[in-house]
């Protein structure tokens, strides 16, 4: 039998066997990223062909924060790499990301895409708007988020789970624009409007307006270039109309994809490097010809695809007014019983 | 033949002699280790960093949590015992065509991924799908307001869906158990006036209920903690609500609290069947009795037979495997990556190493407790199971927590001793996860090796042990021959889980390493089915292997 001392000695010995010898490596950079990889890995082998720097990832949609914060000053991690606010904001609270001050990122990425102290940075930026069926919903019948709350809608909207990053983040710009009891009435009544319990993608939501399920429906602008692209999905896309919303006042709400540098980062030098590369115009022309997101290089030019769907005006609120109304967002789901 | 004896009046003599003391000893060492994780998540749970998040449950969504886990712990559980044990029962006792087939095939829905079933069948029921499709062109309906069609994301999907997936637990079981009993009790009740359903409630059912109790407890414990299925049905559960509060919220010790209460809710479950039936000792004979004749069914009895084997056959594995190969072959361009090999390669080992450890380590353990029956060590054992019952996530950053404690520990004590920094030696690497594999399916060896281990009757280690033989060679050349079908179950078991594991393996996992359930994940988060087909197809495939040659050893071996 094992005894417990032969059990620790061959668990060490396995581990030196398993235990990889990247963290010296110093042509490597290691990400930890909420974003799956098949999105990003085209942008990093451009990279890796640049530069020679390979990229190694760990995709997961929970727990690599706390991965982070559990490794320490030790992590393996240079980046952590995120599809929205909430992740960055909370990394950034949780200390496992360090300010990197940087003129080239400063140059690249406007200030109110980026932290203050430079522990986060927006690579690309993503419209919350509203699709709209083409056949059932007349031109400029619905203009803003808060039109989604009228009565008139009621079984025609449909939308992902309430509790997704997505909503919760765009609950969250209500809440900041409107404060906590106006957003709870605009939510409640978009409730009382669905029609069917939120459930699938934002993708999901676009082809329910094409089967006539629904009228209305909310997601991400990107989905809409990604559908058209698709042969199976194009139909979907050509049955609805895409609103920006609120061009009459704040503008539409938006979303970031973002990076921040881990507090022990191994490879900085590294790291700093595939920074540079992801929001440099290479790299912010690939994230916007290959996935439809908006660039945050102010001389990048959106993908003419997107540029077709026309100008439109962005809601300013600053990120961090989001990231910080995240939880209240969250309860105000589960009080109005959004996902029920 | 069933017989009951002063098990603990024996063993007491070995405890005096302190005979057996190392053995209780490593069993409860490694009891510990693998209950460390948990140990975390209570500690999580208990020391709290964020705010009490149980106010706003309770005033919101806290009662429909609870009633729908209820609703659906109590579907699936119904379910799978009905369709695992009847089939059992049937392939067992009875000669019907296609039983020889039905005795493994029926195995085979175990190797599906419950989220892949999930994707599966909504696309084929959904609205769009083609069965809705073909509906509205014979009917005519023009929209989904002239007519009703049950929702496939619901509830009652959920429940379905698990279950197709998770019976195979309770057939596993309850076939080794009845195959197992000895046919001269049957055939005494049958003698003695019972008929063929009263043989079966009053003999087998009963005989039977320790090993059908253990699977339906490894199905309700799977049900408790899926994340994939509910979430993409949107039913909205405890574990679903556990993910809200830690992403949403980022209230990772109200997630740890959610965890805990799902712990402290699968324990009283398994207290009160324990309790029900503390006064049951059931031991066979395996000597005397002879492999007994299958009945022949006869014209519709056969075919009701042959019809209720196909059903989950059919809707649990046929289905979704065809679908899967249907898009699997149409996307074959868009989802083959040389990477693939590489894959399913990593998981072929990792499961492989994960199921000969999770073997031996839930011998030790069991074999401890049969010779040790101190209560100490029976909650141990009992415990060591408890990772089963907790979401894969949570246990994850359960995992990762002593691990890096141990890491930084090493770290700092190399600094101050040698001035050499050691970094982290074991976090992040794959004994990591092979750990984390253990902890959470350590609870299925156990269960298959223990209910098997407690039919072999003490007179057999008696026997042993009055010619000499140490409690070591009892094991190795008494017990361990003996339960070979049950280890074969167990190490089978662990194996497929891990193939399908999910969660622990993406936080886990070292940098660059992939699995087929990982790769999966990739499209299937993003509900692209079609892209993720054909690496759903393989794990399949890779798990269905491994479940029909074991399942034919353990039939093999029976008919010798």
């Amino acid at each position: 039998m094992l005894k417990p001392s032969l059990l620790a000695t061959s668990l060490l010995a396995a581990s030196s066997l398993f235990s990889t010898s990247y963290v010296l490596a110093q042509d490597e950079v290691n990400v930890y990223s909420y974003r799956q990889a098949f999105l990003v890995e085209p942008l990093f082998a451009e990279f890796t062909k640049q530069t020679g720097v390979k990229v190694n990832v760990v995709f997961a949609k929970a727990g690599l924060i706390e991965r982070l914060e559990q490794e320490g000053k030790h992590t393996p991690a240079d980046l952590l790499l995120t599809t929205d606010i909430g992740h960055l904001e909370e990394a950034m609270e949780k200390g496992v990301l360090q300010p990197v001050q940087d003129e080239v990122l400063e140059e690249h990425i406007p200030a109110h895409l980026r932290d203050p102290e430079g522990r986060w940075f927006a690579l690309t930026t993503r419209a919350r708007v509203i699709y709209a069926s083409k056949e059932r919903v007349p031109e400029g019948e619905v203009q803003s988020y808060e039109d989604l709350a009228d009565p008139k809608w009621q079984g025609r909207i449909c939308t992902r789970k309430g509790d997704h990053p997505y909503n919760i983040a765009l609950i969250a710009s209500m809440i900041a624009h409107h404060g906590e009891e106006d957003a709870k009435a605009w939510l409640s009544a978009l409730k009382s409007n669905l029609a069917q319990k939120p459930q699938g993608n934002d993708r999901a939501q676009v082809k329910a307006i094409k089967e006539g399920v629904c009228d209305l429906a909310i997601g991400n602008s990107y989905y809409y270039g990604k559908m058209l692209e698709n042969p199976e999905q194009q139909a979907w896309a050509q049955a609805v109309n895409l609103v920006y919303p609120n061009q009459q006042d704040r503008g539409t709400h938006m979303n970031i994809s973002g990076v921040g540098m881990t507090l022990g980062a191994p490879h900085k030098e590294a790291a700093l490097q595939l920074m540079r590369f992801l929001s440099d115009t290479k790299a912010q022309g690939m994230y916007a010809e290959v996935n439809y997101e908006t660039p945050v290089k102010a001389d990048v030019p959106a993908s003419e695809l997107v540029a077709s769907w026309g100008e439109f005006k962005a809601d300013t609120l600053p990120l961090h007014e989001i990231a910080a109304q995240r939880k209240a967002a969250a309860q105000l789901v589960n009080k109005v019983e959004f996902n029920h | 033949m069933a017989q009951t004896l002063g098990l603990k009046a024996y063993f007491r003599l070995g405890i005096q002699a302190k005979m057996h003391i190392h053995w209780g000893v490593s069993a409860w060492v490694i009891a510990l280790l693998v209950l460390l994780p948990i140990l975390a998540v209570f500690g999580l749970a208990l020391w709290p960093q964020d705010e009490n998040i149980w106010p706003h449950l309770w005033e919101t969504v806290l009662g429909h949590y609870i009633s729908t886990t209820l609703m659906l712990m109590l579907g699936v559980g119904l379910l799978s015992a009905c369709i695992g044990v009847s089939t059992a029962w049937l392939t067992s006792l009875y000669e019907f065509p296609g039983r020889r087939i039905f005795e493994w095939a029926l195995l085979l829905p175990f190797a599906m991924p419950a989220y892949v079933i999930a994707y599966v069948y909504t696309d084929l029921l959904e609205y769009a799908g083609s069965v809705q499709t073909y509906l509205r062109t014979v009917f005519a309906w023009q929209s989904p307001h002239d007519y009703w069609f049950p929702p496939i994301r619901s509830l009652g999907g959920a429940i379905a869906m698990l279950t197709l997936v998770l019976y195979p637990y309770v057939f596993m079981l309850a076939r080794a158990a009845f195959l197992e009993q000895s046919p001269s009790l049957r055939d005494a009740s049958r003698l003695l006036g019972c008929s063929a359903w009263g043989s079966f409630w009053r003999i087998s059912l009963p005989i039977a209920r320790p090993a059908i109790a253990v699977g339906l407890a490894l199905v309700l414990m799977e049900t408790l903690n899926d994340f994939g299925t509910v979430d993409y049905f949107a039913v909205r559960t405890l574990t679903a609500g556990l993910y809200d509060v830690w992403l949403n919220m980022g209230n990772l010790s109200g997630a740890a609290q959610i965890a805990v209460v799902m712990l402290v809710f699968v324990l009283t479950l398994m207290g009160l069947e324990n309790f029900a039936r503390r006064k049951q000792k059931m031991f066979s004979r395996q000597d005397g009795f002879r492999a007994s004749a299958r009945i022949p069914l006869q014209g519709s009895k056969a075919m009701w037979a042959s019809l209720l084997c196909t059903l989950p056959l059919t809707l649990g594995f046929l289905i979704p495997f065809a679908l899967l190969a249907r898009h699997a072959w149409v996307y074959f361009d868009v989802s083959w990556t040389p990477t693939f090999f590489s894959h399913a390669w990593n998981s072929f080992y990792l499961s492989s190493l994960a199921a000969i450890l999770a073997l031996v380590l839930g011998v030790l353990l069991a074999y401890g407790k049969r010779l040790v029956p101190h209560p100490a060590l029976q909650v141990g054992v009992r415990c060591a199971g408890l990772g089963y019952a907790m979401p894969g996530a949570v246990l994850a950053v359960g995992v990762m927590i002593p691990f890096s404690r141990f890491d930084h520990a090493l770290d700092a004590w190399m600094q101050a001793s040698f001035g050499i920094s050691t970094g982290l030696v074991l976090s992040g690497t794959l004994v990591t996860l092979i750990f984390a594999y253990l902890v959470r399916f350590l609870a299925v060896a156990i269960g298959s090796l223990d209910s098997s281990l407690a039919k072999v009757t003490p007179s057999m280690d008696m026997a042993a042990r009055s010619l000499g033989c140490q409690p070591k060679e009892v094991l190795w050349r008494v017990h361990l021959p003996l339960i070979r079908p049950g280890l074969l179950t167990a190490g089978l078991v662990v194996f497929v889980d891990c193939m399908k594991e999910l969660p622990a393996t993406l936080i886990l996992r070292p940098f660059g390493f992939d699995t087929l359930a990982t790769h999966v994940y990739q499209y299937a988060s993003d509900e692209l089915l079609e892209e993720s087909a054909l690496a759903a197809l393989v794990i399949v495939l890779v798990g269905i292997l491994p479940v029909i040659l074991i399942s034919r050893a353990i039939v093999g071996q029976r008919r010798t």
